[in-house]
């Protein structure tokens, strides 16, 4: 038998709108990657990063690729703890009925679905923040 | 103390890569391991070893890879997004149809796997970026 399995705790960031930027195309890359790596991964929204869940966004005008609909996906990857910074959302006039819905499927209830969004203040943040082994900001 | 470091910003443009640069120097006279070196975003562009900068300016890549060699530092590139902005090895190259390579010495490339891996084995993980 191999070494013990190490299960840490992996934070990604999201700080940047989809488009402007490579950011948030880049850092759902290697959300997805992390997934085959059996950790326990979570997301946050935050700052313009709450643009990057919009429902209904339409790219056909700036001719780049809508990603968005890879977000849904994260439940099927086992990636279900998803914060979303309540007061960004606030600062842009948004609410959370703006942004898709994030589910997972729970194997112990008959795949129940479940929603993996957690709308959390800036308080509850910086504690989850302060529980992660590793955080990436993009 | 094991560490990773993750570099997300290109040379020049941003002082990301000077910093880490510095950083790694100092903790690697502090006595602590480099895990890795990950280059990601346009941090991948550090890599390239067609950059010319002027004479009488610092060369970012020229300094990684000296101090890589030096300290058999593992640095790594990923490879989608060395792809998308053009940095290759031979073996990139020649996969995709390209007439040259142009990574530079002490730098591979390969998958963000990479990086995660390095957050797993290192005791702690150093992002330098905006």
């Amino acid at each position: 038998m191999g070494e013990e399995a190490i299960i840490k705790k992996f934070m990604y960031v999201n700080r940047k709108s989809p488009y402007g930027t490579i950011y948030a195309l880049e850092s759902l890359e290697v959300v997805l990657i992390s997934a085959a790596f059996d950790q326990d991964v979570s997301l946050t929204f935050t700052d313009d990063g709450v643009y990057q869940l919009m429902k209904n966004q339409k790219t056909e005008g700036i001719g780049m690729k809508n990603f968005s609909s890879t977000y849904s996906a994260l439940g099927d990857y086992e990636i279900k703890k998803i914060y979303i910074d309540k007061e960004s959302l606030e600062e842009r006039g948004l609410s959370i009925s703006d942004l898709q819905e994030l589910v997972w499927e729970d194997e112990d209830e008959d795949y129940a679905e479940k929603s993996s969004i957690n709308l959390v203040s800036r308080d509850e943040l910086s504690e989850i923040m302060n529980q992660q082994d590793i955080v990436m900001s993009f | 103390m094991k560490l990773g470091i993750l570099i997300n910003e290109g040379p020049y443009q941003h002082q990301a890569s000077d910093t880490a640069l510095q950083f790694v120097k100092s903790a690697i006279k502090k006595g602590h391991e480099i895990y890795r070196v990950f280059f990601y975003n346009d941090g991948v562009n550090n890599a390239t070893r067609f950059a010319t900068p002027p004479q009488d300016d610092r060369n970012i890549t020229k300094e990684w890879s000296a101090l890589a060699i030096e300290h058999n530092i593992d640095m790594v590139v990923c490879v989608a997004a060395a792809q998308r902005r053009g940095i290759l090895d031979k073996g990139e190259a020649e996969r995709n149809g390209k007439d040259s390579d142009n990574i530079e010495e002490g730098f591979r490339i390969s998958g963000l796997g990479q990086l995660v891996e390095a957050g797993i084995q290192a005791d702690r993980l150093i992002t330098f970026g905006d």
